[in-house]
């Protein structure tokens, strides 16, 4: 029990309930930069986790292994029991379906109003119209945004792109929500309603993943946190 | 299923709508793609229809025996007994100088021109088939009729058809050679515009498909609008053809009227432009897939 590296190999089994498993991840860049290296973890279904990284990209690096937009250079991430580097490629965008993802930059598309943003992952998914409107409106109303369903996401602050965001996220009821710096350009105020909106999903049993490294956030959430320094874990708690 | 139709009644709603946002650049890529269809479709129709002018009177393979214009009735006489005795004659005529005059005047409409002549240029003729419809039996036929006594020439009335056959199986080449060559250009126009059209969409490609769209469902709306604009530029050719034959035929009318004849260009029957329409449209999606194909991977994960 004193050694670390028996309980992560053998997590899978382990926890059965484990959603997220990383297992001696390695992830080198070209050129030499090793944004991960050796980091082994096991997330929960239902669990709420901060990733906090001072130092290094690492924090990004991880939930981009997770989500398949890249892949690790050695070492296995597992998702809900599946290896993401075995999968077909045709089976990436299933895998990103389980995911919202709240992205730092928000990722909004300029040439659309706020409810066809957020609309965009069922029709990805293929929901009928009327269905996906509905449910559009039901998220944007959860991150109070309904009433500029019609503005254009240039017309938003910061804190209601990053809502918008959110909304795009939820709106297909991922399983896990994975968040990269969520409150990264916000100030105070509005990074305190993101992250009560995260706890409010946590509570209706959302797996919450949110890298950060702001410490105001690990203040407020009192949650287990894992803290990368220089692409390893260096404190768990 | 249902979900599967939905989406690609939203890939054809995308791609209407994005022809219709940029009226000009859309409007000049199918004029470029009609006129590049137009071309070899219209050679295509003259051709056909003088190459099926050729068949009809190449059905009847005969020769024809001139005799020189001072040959007199004892000529035509051994001529005419040649002919009987020849193993390979099957049938002849004789067509004295004078009636064939007169159905020279009667048919050609060049009855002013032939009136004011001093004395009939044409000679006496015989015509004559073979036993058989072997191209040979004519050849040897002619071969021995050119000897005879008093023959000026002999000619084998299925050649100059059988030649303008020829002709017009070069130009069936030639616009296949054409018809390639512009379709390639059709080709290279739809994968640029999606190139372009790619490269505007980059965030929204990226942003689909990191949260969970599948790679048919990038492609469908791209492929479904080279395949319009394809369409569109074929219905352009069409459009440009009829009025083309129109046009043509008003002016052929009057032409055909000097000549007191009558000769009028066919447009393009159904079938043909239902298969000008299907092949423009196949040719834009061709173009569509080439250039997602290619541009894609970029959006892949590493």
């Amino acid at each position: 029990m004193n050694d670390p590296l028996p309980r992560a190999a053998g997590a899978a089994a382990a926890h059965p309930a484990a959603v997220i498993n990383l297992n001696h991840v390695y992830k080198r860049y070209p050129g030499g930069f090793e944004a991960l290296s050796d980091v082994s973890l096991t997330i929960d279904a239902g669990e709420m986790v901060l990733i906090t990284d001072h130092s290094g990209a690492g924090k990004s690096t991880l939930l981009k292994l997770v989500a398949a937009i890249e892949f690790a250079s050695s070492g296995a991430v597992i998702v809900s029991g599946q290896n993401v580097a075995k999968l077909r490629p045709g089976a990436v965008p299933f895998l990103r379906r389980k995911f919202g993802i709240v992205f730092q930059d928000h990722k909004l598309l300029y040439d659309r109003n706020v409810l066809q943003n957020v609309l965009l992952p069922l029709q990805i998914a293929g929901f009928d119209t009327g269905d996906a409107v509905r449910r559009a409106r039901a998220a944007l109303d959860k991150v109070g945004l309904l009433s500029k369903e019609k503005a254009m996401p240039i017309t938003l602050s910061g804190g209601e792109q990053q809502r918008a965001c959110i909304a795009r996220a939820v709106v297909n009821r991922p399983a896990v929500l994975l968040a990269d710096e969520p409150t990264g350009n916000l100030d105070e105020a509005y990074g305190h309603e993101i992250i009560d909106l995260f706890a409010a999903f946590h509570r209706v049993g959302v797996t919450v993943v949110i890298a950060t490294h702001d410490r105001l956030i690990a203040e407020q959430l009192r949650t287990r946190a894992i803290q990368l320094v220089h692409g390893r874990v260096a404190d768990e708690h | 299923m249902k979900a599967w139709l939905r989406d690609h009644a939203r890939a054809t709603a995308d791609a209407l709508t994005r022809l219709a946002q940029t009226p000009m650049a859309s409007g000049l890529n199918i004029l470029v793609i009609g006129v590049a269809l137009s071309l070899p479709a219209g050679v295509y129709l003259v051709l056909s229809q003088l190459q099926s002018f050729t068949r009809q009177l190449t059905t009847d393979p005969q020769i024809s025996i001139f005799l020189e214009l001072d040959a007199d009735a004892r000529n035509v006489e051994s001529i005419e007994e040649n002919l009987r005795n020849h193993p390979d004659v099957g049938n002849y005529r004789f067509i004295p100088r004078a009636r064939a005059l007169a159905e020279l005047k009667r048919s050609a409409g060049l009855s002013d021109v032939l009136d004011n002549l001093k004395q009939n240029p044409l000679p006496d003729a015989f015509v004559a088939t073979g036993v058989d419809s072997k191209p040979e039996t004519l050849e040897r036929l002619r071969d021995t009729a050119i000897k005879w006594p008093k023959v000026a020439h002999v000619q084998l009335d299925s050649e100059w058809a059988r030649k303008l056959d020829a002709t017009l199986r070069l130009g069936r080449t030639a616009i296949l050679i054409l018809g390639l060559l512009l379709s390639s250009a059709l080709v290279a126009v739809t994968f640029n515009t999606i190139r372009l059209q790619i490269l505007t969409r980059r965030e929204e490609i990226e942003i689909s498909k990191l949260i969970g769209a599948t790679n048919p469902f990038v492609r469908r709306p791209f492929l479904y609008f080279g395949g319009l604009q394809g369409l569109a530029g074929g219905l352009m050719a069409w459009g440009v053809l009829s009025m083309a034959v129109l046009l043509l035929n008003r002016d052929l009318a009057t032409l055909a009227a000097l000549y007191s004849a009558s000769f009028r260009i066919a447009g393009l029957r159904w079938d043909d432009a239902m298969s000008l329409l299907l092949f423009s449209a196949l040719l834009g999606w061709l173009g569509a897939w080439l250039s997602v194909t290619r541009h894609l991977w970029r959006f892949e994960a590493r």
